[in-house]
């Protein structure tokens, strides 16, 4: 679920600025490629972000999100391609000259000085006279709750409050823009979760577009108005969390964001709305709801959730979609159950059932079930 | 049970060995005869001798001046050195570059002044500066090799140094000579510091190469000791030796408490930042 579903961005209730075809974007990532060597970190990676966005960059380890936040920040030269920032081309402008800020993972509180020296460094080095920065510096220690710890090195702090501390530094500027790195990764899982909240509750109060990199697929979930999904350099799907769960547009992204199964097979019918797919591993045809990408006989992929998955003793009414197996594996977790079931194929399909009602008489290991879905439910999946 | 007093009587062993001769040295400072090496009963005439020599406390003056100087030149100059050697990677000639920053090191101290002191010579006969051997010279000199010393000290200090606290004072707007200022440099400090008290104590103990390079009027403390050893060894110059290491003990006493009180201090405040007061 997205704690950030709801339009942020002032007078666009009805549309989101990048379903607008007019909107002008706020940043522009165009086919930039950064190179160390022969090895390509960021590989032509063209992005829209817009005022006021939460976007998330999700990916693996070394997929490539740190260097394009670095090059964003200007701490990376892109080796081609350009970043634009409000129509102006970044090309070479030092980090000192932009108008963006960036959270580090390592927070990189200076360990010199105070909280408060630290969150007004920045100010400093723009000149703001001395009583503006302490009425600002202590606006943002009272944003982010840490009014009392001023006077503290960053040393006499906990995790969560240096995390704190380079949130209020990093947002003291008023930066048009704000980068995080992982801005949660050093924290446990409860702090995390509170942390996400407020994130989120302060992003929506100012108003600055965030640019957050994760590798934590729930934590973008949590956050994102879009999550832009990289895999070896390269951005392989840019849109909303829900867009991206439930319409994944290659197999890397269906795997990467939540629990999928997989089903490898031919297309067999290519109609106008709708495809038939006949696939050895599910031991069955499968109908999709829309014509797919290809022609008959092309490999194709079918995506299914493991929650969009019904299971019963009985064969469903319906004559399609519909695969028979035995329960391997079952794990309750109280509201959830996890079932692995094993088809004759010897593919194993796994899927989530909430527990409405209390069974006298459960489902149990080693029982033959029939499983089915909805044709909406698969998705087809030709890269 | 037999390994215990094995090592027990290794220890005392080498800390005989260690402290034996300064000791002795110690309890010679207080013997009342001019001859050294026969106890002549209890005194401490020595160390009053000690002030009234002139030519000993103008030694003495002159090497803290030259130690002050040279450590601070070779501190600025180090620091420079050092900071290059982590921070540009790898540049046309740094494998020369380090050679030669870090050669001093290894090179005998014969050599070194031998070769400073040709230098000088040339120098003057060239260009008329430095006109003869002086406390200049010296100071010169012991930059030198010192700088050396303080270099690696800061490179290796560097080397743990985490860039993202210069990148975050450049991304909150300040110019590379402003991060250096107010970032790098204050919390390298204490590796400066190190690093000056290293070059201080290695100019104040040079005798080699000061002995090459210095002039009449200019002698330092050690070289004009190491004349008069060859003279023969007198109880001023005991007492002298035992009230240097009577200051160095201090000093040492006084930072490694400093160090155990800042250490026991940020304990306390990682403890209280845990536990959340
Ligand atoms: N300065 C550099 N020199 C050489 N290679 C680099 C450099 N910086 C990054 N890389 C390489 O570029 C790739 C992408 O790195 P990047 O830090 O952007 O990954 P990431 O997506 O942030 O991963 P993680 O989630 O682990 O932080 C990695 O393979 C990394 O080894
Ligand atoms: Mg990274």
């Amino acid at each position: 679920m997205s704690l950030a579903q709801k339009p942020k961005v002032p007078g666009a209730a009805a549309r989101a600025p990048w379903t607008d075809p007019d909107a002008k974007p706020f940043i522009r990532i165009r086919n930039v490629t950064k190179k160390f060597g022969d090895f390509v970190a960021v590989n032509d990676v063209s992005l829209d972000i817009y005022r006021s966005e939460l976007f998330c960059l999700l990916g693996g380890s070394g997929s490539g999100k740190s260097t394009l936040l670095r090059m964003l920040a200007g701490f990376e030269q892109p080796t081609s391609g350009a970043i634009e920032i409000e129509g102006q081309d970044m090309a070479g402008a030092p980090p000192y000259d932009r108008p963006v800020n960036m959270m580090f993972q390592s927070y990189a509180l200076f360990p010199h000085m105070t909280v408060a020296e630290n969150v007004a460094y920045g100010l400093k080095q723009d000149g703001v006279a001395r009583a503006e920065r302490d009425e600002r510096v202590a606006e943002m220690l009272r944003m982010v709750k840490l009014e009392p710890y001023g006077k503290r090195k960053p040393h006499q702090l906990s995790g969560g409050q240096r995390q704190r501390v380079a949130l209020a530094r990093a947002l003291a500027k008023r930066p048009k823009l704000l980068l995080l790195d992982e801005p949660l990764g050093a924290l446990d899982k409860k702090l995390r979760e509170e942390t996400q909240f407020e994130l989120v509750g302060i992003q929506e109060k100012l108003g600055t577009t965030f640019m957050v990199v994760t590798h934590d697929q729930e934590e973008a979930m949590t956050l994102a108005t879009r999550i832009g999904v990289m895999n070896q350099g390269q951005i392989t799907q840019v849109g909303e969390p829900r867009e991206i769960y439930e319409y994944p547009r290659s197999r890397f992204v269906a795997n990467f964001i939540g629990d999928v199964n997989m089903f490898e097979g031919r297309i067999l019918v290519d109609g106008v709305d709708h495809a038939v797919i006949a696939s050895e591993e599910a031991g069955a045809q499968i109908r999709i709801g829309y014509a797919v990408p290809g022609r008959e006989g092309d490999p194709i992929a079918v995506a299914v959730r493991p929650e969009k998955i019904t299971m019963g003793r009985q064969p469903p009414a319906e004559a399609e979609n519909v695969l028979s197996g035995v329960v391997e594996d079952i794990s309750y977790l109280g509201g959830v159950s996890h079932y692995r079931i094993k088809l004759a194929s010897g593919k194993r399909v796994r899927i989530t059932q909430t527990n409405r009602d209390r069974h006298e008489d459960p489902i149990t290991w080693e029982e033959s079930v029939f499983l089915s879905w909805e044709t909406p439910s698969g998705v087809a999946l030709s890269s | 049970m037999r390994s215990g007093s094995f090592l027990l009587i290794a220890a005392s062993l080498g800390f005989l060995f260690l402290y034996a001769p300064i000791l002795s040295l110690v309890v010679y400072s207080f013997n009342d005869s001019r001859l050294v090496t026969v106890w002549g009963g209890f005194t401490t005439k020595w160390y009053g001798e000690v002030f009234k020599d002139t030519a000993l406390v103008n030694a003495a003056l002159v090497s803290l001046r030259v130690a002050l100087i040279a450590a601070t030149l070779a501190t600025i100059l180090g620091t420079i050195a050092g900071f290059v050697l982590s921070r540009f990677g790898r540049f046309r000639g740094r494998l020369l570059f380090t050679g030669m920053v870090t050669a001093p090191l290894v090179m005998p101290e014969v050599i070194t002044g031998l070769s400073l002191l040709l230098l000088f010579v040339g120098l003057e006969q060239a260009t008329g500066w430095p006109a003869g051997r002086s406390a200049t010279t010296i100071v010169i000199a012991h930059t030198t090799f010192c700088l050396a010393y303080v270099a690696v000290v800061v490179q290796s200090r560097l080397a743990g140094f985490d860039r993202s606290l210069e990148e975050a004072a450049m991304d909150l707007g300040a110019r590379p000579l402003k991060v250096f200022f107010s970032v790098t440099l204050p919390i390298i400090a204490p590796a400066l510091i190190s690093g000056w008290l290293l070059a201080f104590t290695l100019s104040l103990d040079d005798a080699v190469i000061a002995s090459f390079v210095s002039g009449p009027g200019s002698t330092t403390l050690p070289v004009e000791i190491l004349s008069r050893v060859r003279r023969g060894v007198s109880p001023v110059i005991n007492a002298l030796a035992t009230l240097i290491i009577v200051v160095v003990a201090a000093g040492f006493l006084i930072a490694s408490l400093m160090m155990i009180r800042a250490e026991r201090q940020r304990r306390r405040d990682e403890q209280k930042a845990l536990t959340g007061k």
